[in-house]
C-alpha cells in the first residue's frame, strides 16, 4: 500500500490508524457471481472533502464496487462505512439520504420528464410527496415547491443548462444528460458524490467546463469519488488514486506516488509515463 | 343536465335510454380508466389484472347491501348487510374503494418488485385466481349465480327512466371529482415522483426515495378508483356475476387508456366514451345492414348481399366482429399516434421500458 507522509493528516488516513475515519470506507469487500469473483477484498477509504479518482482497466471491478457502495448490489462479505456507520445492509434509497449521491455510466435521466422536474424530484423532504398531503395540505407544499424552483434554478444556472430548463430530457445530447444527471445529484445535496466516468462521451468544452464545476463543489466541502480512464485528468486533478486490478486494490495514495508503484505500471499504466 | 332531465320526467324514447346505457357505463369505464392510468401511465406498471379490483368493489357494494339469505330463494351465501337505500350508498362506494385499494395493495405486495413484464403476467395471474376464488366461494359470493338483488338506490321512488337518468348523473358527478383529484395528484409533488419511478427505478432510488413504497401506492390509488367503479356498476346493474369480471374487462380498458392517451387523465376519459361507445354501437350493425337491404334499389342490395354473401351466416359473427374492429382501431393507433388521442410522445418515450 503506497503512503505518502508528506500528504495531509486525513491523507495519512487510508490505513485507518492513526487518524480520523474516512467520511467513505470500503473495508475488505468481497462480491461474487457465480464463480467469477468480481471483487476480490477490496479495501481503500475516501478522505473526505477530497477529490479522489477509482482507476482501474475494463473489467477490474469499479462500476460494481460502485454497486456495492450505493446499495444496488449487497457484498457477500466485508463493510461499507458512510461517516462511520455500515450501510452495506441498507437499500440505495437509505444510503442515498444518508448523503451519498450518484451517476451512472450511462446517464439515467428521466427522459419522459422536463429537465426542471428531473431536478425538482431529487430534492429531499418533500411533504407533497406523499399523497394525502399534496391534497390537504396546498400551502405548505406550494410553498416547499417555490423553494425547490429557485434552487432548481440556481441549479441550472451553475450547469448552464438554463436555456433547456423546459425541454423534455429525452432531447438532450450526452453531454448535457451527464450534466443533468449531476445537477440532480446537486438537488439531493450529499455530502459525498461518486461519479461513474463523468467525462465519458462529454465534448472536450464542456468536459472542461465540467471539471471546473467539480472543483467548485469541492470547494464547497462536497467528496467526490469518481471513476475515470482518461490518466491525465486523475493525475492532474485527483487529490488521492485508488487502483483497482481484478477486483483488488492493488494501491492508493496521492497520484504522484501511485504511478510510480510498479505494480500498478504493470498491471495498468504500462507506458504512461512514456506518454 | 338541466335541459335533459324535464324531457326524462315524461319517459325516454328507445334510443335515449340506449343512450343513457352506454353513457353510464362509458362512465363507470373512465374511472377504471383512470386507475390503470395511474398504474401505468404515471407508474409504469403493466397491471394486467385490473378486473380483479373492479370485481372486488362491486361484490363489497353487493355483500353491504344486498338482503340476507333467508330473504332470498335458492341463496347460498351467508351475508348481506342489507344497508338501506339510499343512505347506505355512499358508505357501500367508499367500502368498496377501500375493499379495490387493499386487494391492489395485496397482489402489488406479491409481485411489484417484478421488472414491468414479470409484473404483467403476476397481475394476470393473480386476477384469474382472484376470479377463481369469486366463482367457487359460494357462501360468500353466491357461486355462479351471483348476487343478483343488489339495490339501485332510489329506483322505488322514480320511474325507470328518471332514475336512470338521475344515476348517470350522480356517475358524471362521481367522474368529475375523482377526475379533479387524480389530476392534483398527478400534478403535484406525488405525480412527480411516481412520474420519475416509471422512468428509471434505479435512479429514483439513488436520488433517494423508496421505490417499493411509490409503487405500492400508486397500486393502491388506481385499485380503489377502480373498486369505486365496481361499486358504482353493482348499483347500477343490480346484480353481480362473476360472468362480468372477465379478462376481456382488463383489455376494453386498455385499450381505452391507449386510444385515450397514457398519462392524461382527459385522454383516458376520452378513450372510455370512445371504446365504449364504438363498443355497443356496433351491436345495431345487423340492424343498419337489415335496413340497408330494405331501403336500397334491389340491384344494390343485391349487390350488398353478393358482397357479404363471403362471410359466415352466423348469430354471433356480426357480435364477435366488434372485437377485431377494436383491434384494429388499437393496430391504427399504435402506427399512426402510440401516443394516442391526447398523449404526449415525449412524455411515453421511456415507459414500460427496463432500466
Amino acid at each position: 500500500m503506497s503512503r505518502d507522509s508528506s500528504e495531509s493528516d486525513a491523507a495519512a488516513s487510508v490505513t485507518g490508524s492513526d487518524s480520523d475515519a474516512p467520511l467513505l470506507e470500503v473495508d475488505d469487500v468481497v462480491k461474487r457471481f457465480g464463480g467469477l469473483t468480481a471483487i476480490d477484498h477490496a479495501s481503500f477509504g475516501v478522505e473526505a472533502e477530497s477529490i479522489t479518482g477509482l482507476i482501474g482497466p475494463n473489467g477490474a471491478g469499479k462500476s460494481t464496487l460502485f454497486n456495492c457502495v450505493t446499495g444496488m448490489l449487497t457484498p457477500d462479505s466485508g463493510a461499507v462505512r458512510l461517516a462511520g456507520e455500515e450501510v452495506q445492509d441498507l437499500p440505495p434509497n437509505r444510503i442515498a439520504q444518508r448523503g451519498l449521491g450518484r451517476t451512472f455510466q450511462t446517464p439515467k435521466i428521466f427522459r419522459g420528464m422536463s429537465v426542471r422536474e428531473n431536478l425538482a424530484f431529487a430534492a429531499r423532504g418533500q411533504t407533497g410527496e406523499r399523497p394525502i398531503s399534496a391534497l390537504v395540505q396546498p400551502g405548505t407544499v406550494g410553498s416547499e415547491e417555490a423553494d425547490i424552483r429557485e434552487r432548481v434554478d440556481d441549479t441550472l444556472a451553475f450547469l448552464s443548462l438554463d436555456h433547456l430548463a423546459e425541454e423534455y430530457a429525452s432531447g438532450l445530447s450526452g453531454g448535457q444528460r451527464k450534466l443533468l444527471e449531476l445537477g440532480r445529484v446537486l438537488m439531493l445535496d450529499p455530502e459525498i458524490i461518486l461519479l461513474d466516468e463523468p467525462m465519458a462521451g462529454v465534448n472536450p468544452a464542456l468536459a472542461d467546463d465540467l471539471l471546473d464545476r467539480l472543483h467548485e463543489l469541492n470547494d464547497r466541502g462536497r467528496t467526490i469519488l469518481l471513476i475515470e480512464h482518461d490518466m491525465d485528468l486523475v493525475m492532474n486533478h485527483c487529490d488521492r488514486v485508488v487502483v483497482l486490478h481484478n477486483g483488488q486494490t492493488l494501491a492508493s495514495g496521492p497520484p504522484s506516488i501511485v504511478q510510480e508503484d510498479e505494480r500498478v505500471v504493470e498491471a495498468y499504466l504500462g507506458g504512461f509515463e512514456n506518454e | 343536465m338541466d335541459a335533459f332531465t324535464p324531457t326524462a320526467l315524461l319517459s325516454l324514447p328507445g334510443w335515449g335510454s340506449f343512450l343513457l346505457t352506454v353513457l353510464t357505463i362509458a362512465g363507470i369505464y373512465s374511472l377504471l380508466t383512470l386507475g390503470l392510468n395511474i398504474h401505468y401511465g404515471y407508474t409504469g406498471l403493466i397491471n394486467f389484472g385490473h378486473v380483479a379490483f373492479f370485481a372486488a368493489g362491486a361484490y363489497t357494494a353487493a355483500l353491504l347491501t344486498v338482503p340476507p339469505p333467508a330473504q332470498v330463494s335458492g341463496a347460498e351465501y351467508v351475508f348481506g348487510l342489507n344497508l338501506p337505500m339510499p343512505l347506505g350508498l355512499p358508505i357501500s362506494l367508499v367500502a368498496a374503494a377501500v375493499v379495490g385499494g387493499l386487494l391492489a395493495t395485496l397482489i402489488g405486495a406479491t409481485s411489484v418488485r417484478l421488472g414491468s413484464h414479470y409484473l404483467a403476467v403476476a397481475t394476470f395471474a393473480l386476477a384469474g385466481i382472484f376470479g377463481s376464488v369469486l366463482e367457487n366461494e359460494a357462501w360468500l359470493t353466491n357461486g355462479s349465480f351471483g348476487l343478483n338483488s343488489v339495490p339501485k338506490p332510489g329506483r322505488a321512488a322514480m320511474s325507470a327512466d328518471t332514475w336512470a337518468v338521475t344515476y348517470f348523473v350522480f356517475v358524471v358527478v362521481v367522474l368529475v371529482v375523482v377526475a379533479f383529484v387524480l389530476s392534483r395528484l398527478t400534478g403535484s409533488p406525488f405525480g412527480r415522483l411516481l412520474k420519475g419511478v416509471r422512468e428509471s427505478e434505479d435512479a429514483a432510488q439513488m436520488l433517494g426515495k423508496n421505490t417499493i413504497r411509490v409503487k405500492l401506492t400508486s397500486f393502491a390509488i388506481g385499485g380503489a378508483v377502480a373498486g369505486l367503479a365496481g361499486g358504482l356498476y353493482a348499483h347500477y346493474v343490480g346484480s353481480v356475476v362473476v360472468q362480468q369480471f372477465v379478462p376481456a374487462v382488463t383489455f376494453t380498458v386498455w385499450a381505452a387508456l391507449l386510444l385515450g392517451g397514457v398519462a392524461s387523465n382527459t385522454g383516458a376519459v376520452f378513450g372510455a366514451f370512445l371504446l365504449v361507445g364504438f363498443r355497443e354501437s356496433t351491436r345495431f350493425l345487423t340492424n343498419i345492414y337489415d335496413s340497408l337491404l330494405a331501403s336500397l334499389p334491389t340491384v344494390a342490395a343485391d349487390a350488398l348481399r353478393l358482397a357479404v354473401e363471403p362471410l359466415p351466416d352466423h348469430a354471433s359473427f356480426v357480435p364477435s366482429l366488434r372485437f377485431v374492429v377494436i383491434g384494429l382501431l388499437i393496430v391504427l393507433v399504435i402506427r399512426y399516434r402510440p401516443e394516442g388521442v391526447f398523449g404526449d410522445p415525449n412524455e411515453i418515450d421511456a415507459i414500460g421500458e427496463e432500466d
